[in-house]
């Protein structure tokens, strides 16, 4: 016990030691989490519209609410004239127009199709799809509407009603948050942990390390307390911003979510250190690192693209993947407010245990064949 | 031709394999061998070393001197013989070996981005002493070196020399009885070396047994016994004094000149 506190003391220092990493590790995932945050929150929501009614009757202020009604779009500017169209694009004063022609009211009563013209500003092509989309749905319910009041009550033969439980605005916020936090601490803690002991294989300090009684579970046990320290305190900091900044819901318990992430970084760890037993320098340590978490964390997790839809090869391959079941887990605590996880949770202690376990035995063998 | 004196050892301490190996000797090896793939680094070495002796290992580099220092010291498997350190079988008690031994290995061992009194707490701790001892040793340790008001400076402020004194004082921290230096004064200038060698030299006269490579020849003279080292071999042992004879050398540097030649 003595050996192992004797060793995290002075990987603790070596941390504190060293303010360029200290800083990278704290500030990068806040950098992630911004960027991919605001990118899709922007995508989504409060989508701004230019209004240009020259109708201005009953019927046309209906459908302007009923576009608006969601909060998907607001309307950002009423326009007097066609004129002043491009130059509200160029300023950026909105992403689309909607214009009501004069006679809209007198024509949704006489004629059979009635005519509205949306104009999208077509430079942002992921915006403009999904304006394409979301006005296309709403005059697809407003219709329908329409012939409701036309012709009685008249059931529709198939309607589609879907509900999005959990998540019902779809915000993906909610959505990609979580999965970022997962992201970012599996790589923080594998970089972090592969580059402590590959340092020290490097600098020869090892070396002097074995040559004492301490066993090598007490050096993996001295190398990951410090950093499942450091790694924690930074999850709850994700963790706040998330909640806080991007307003991801806590339906669930804190202390559920903090016994699955204590978990999941125990595992992130273990990774770290196996990569580090078996690199020479701290550079190919690094890579491996990288490697060994980033491409699968955002491929298989689930994280970005569902599981469901994906080639059952990449589905199998998903499994082995601590990220699929952590990403789960912390949806399931913050979205859905579920706090038991017995199966998931299960195998990731399991992983955690294994590639401790792994790595231990390879660090004995790699200090007596080399 | 190999001349491997070991007349001082008795054919029995040799004769026998098994752990159970006479504790008269510090350090005792019969046909130790280490293989790297085909190549072999140590090859069928034999010696002893007495309690309390300065024993020196010299010998050219790529000779085999680490890897057969690593070997005592557990941190590499034999690939064939034996080797006894106080009479604890390498292959069977590395473990408990670890605990009597001191090592300083031939890169810098200790951490730059550590204080002085920081990285003599870190190796009091991993050998498991109490914090009053590791305060008492320290204190004494520092007192010694004359860098007690220097303990809470970073560790790589230190001049080269009073960084390899700081790695030997931390490889004995733990009083162990027997040191394994590895190089403990390669790149270290004339004065320093003098003043590292006293310390070994006070360390000996309380009894520990100390076990040093070197390739400086003016170093081989401070030595009870040396041994000589040839592409794995071990080609000559003796006293500085009988090997000079021996050889027909003024000094050790002739003599180890003309060792290597044969
Ligand atoms: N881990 C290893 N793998 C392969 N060869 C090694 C290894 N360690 C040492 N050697 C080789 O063994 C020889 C002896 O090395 P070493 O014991 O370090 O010599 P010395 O300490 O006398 O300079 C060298 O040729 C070296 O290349
Ligand atoms: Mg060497």
């Amino acid at each position: 016990m003595k050996r192992i506190i004797a060793l995290a003391r002075k990987e603790f220092l070596h941390i504190i030691r060293d303010t360029r990493t200290l800083v990278i590790v704290f500030l990068w995932p806040l950098i992630m989490l911004f960027l991919f945050g605001y990118a899709i929150n922007f995508e989504l929501t409060d989508l701004p519209v230019g209004i240009l009614d020259y109708d201005h009757s009953a019927s046309s202020r209906e459908l302007i609410r009923e576009a608006t009604s969601s909060g998907f779009i607001v309307a950002s500017e009423y326009l007097e004239s066609r004129d002043e169209i491009n130059s509200g694009f160029r300023k950026g004063k909105f992403k689309a127009v909607f214009v009501i022609p004069r006679g809209y009211e007198l024509d949704l009563l006489k004629e059979p199709v009635t005519k509205v013209q949306i104009i999208i500003d077509g430079a942002d092509g992921a915006t403009a799809a999904t304006v394409d989309n979301y006005l296309k749905a709403v005059m697809a319910r407003l219709n329908l509407k329409l012939i409701e009041e036309a012709i009685g009550k008249a059931e529709p033969p198939i309607e589609a009603r879907i509900r999005f439980l959990f998540n019902p605005q779809l915000v993906s916020a909610n959505f990609i948050v979580p999965g970022i936090i997962a992201l970012v601490l599996v790589m923080i803690c594998a970089l972090l942990t592969s580059i402590a002991i590959a340092r020290e294989i490097e600098t020869g300090t090892m070396e002097q390390i074995l040559a004492t009684p301490i066993l090598p579970s007490q050096i993996i046990l001295g190398k990951v307390l410090p950093y499942l320290f450091v790694a924690a305190v930074n999850a709850a900091i994700i963790l706040l911003v998330g909640h806080l900044v991007f307003k991801v819901p806590m339906n669930g318990s804190w202390l559920a979510l903090a016994g699955y992430c204590t978990l999941y970084l125990l595992i992130s760890l273990g990774l770290g250190l196996m990569v580090s037993s078996i690199s020479k320098t701290q550079q190919v340590a690094m890579m491996m690192a990288l490697m060994a978490t980033l491409l699968p964390t955002l491929l298989l997790s689930g994280f970005i693209f569902p599981r469901e839809s994906m080639p059952l090869v990449l589905q199998y391959l998903s499994y082995i993947v601590p990220a699929t079941y952590f990403v789960e887990v912390i949806r399931g605590v913050m979205l859905i407010g579920r706090n038991y996880f017995p199966f998931e949770a299960g195998i990731m202690f399991g992983m955690a245990v294994l590639l401790l376990a792994i790595s231990a035995r390879m660090f004995k063998v790699r200090l007596s064949d080399d | 031709m190999i001349s491997a004196d070991i007349d001082t050892v008795p054919k029995t301490a040799l004769d026998n394999t098994d752990s159970s190996a006479p504790t008269d000797f510090a350090v005792l090896a019969n046909k130790l061998t280490r293989r790297f793939g085909n190549f072999t680094a140590v090859d069928h070495i034999d010696l002893a070393v007495k309690p309390g002796e300065i024993f020196g290992f010299l010998g050219a580099n790529g000779a085999g001197k680490t890897t057969a220092i690593r070997m005592f010291c557990g941190l590499l498997k034999p690939s064939g013989g034996e080797a006894w350190v106080h009479g604890l079988s390498i292959k069977k008690k590395a473990e408990v070996i670890k605990r009597k031994i001191g090592y300083m290995s031939q890169k810098f061992s200790l951490y730059n981005d550590l204080t002085i009194y920081e990285n003599l707490e870190f190796y009091g701790g991993i050998y498991g002493l109490k914090k009053s001892e590791i305060k008492e040793r320290s204190k004494e340790l520092l007192d010694n070196m004359g860098l007690q008001e220097y303990r809470n400076k970073l560790t790589s402020a230190l001049p080269l020399g009073f960084k390899q004194r700081l790695a030997l004082g931390s490889a004995m921290f733990h009083r162990p009885s027997i040191l394994f230096l590895d190089e403990p004064t390669s790149g270290v200038d004339p004065v320093a070396r003098r003043i590292f060698w006293e310390m070994i030299y006070e360390l000996s006269e309380n009894g520990t047994t100390v076990f040093v490579t070197t390739h400086y020849m003016d170093e081989a003279e401070y030595c009870d016994r040396v041994s000589i080292m040839v592409k794995g071999r071990i080609a000559a042992m003796d006293s500085p004094a009988e090997l000079k004879k021996k050889w027909n050398g003024a000094n050790m540097q002739e003599v180890f000149l003309k060792v290597v030649e044969t």
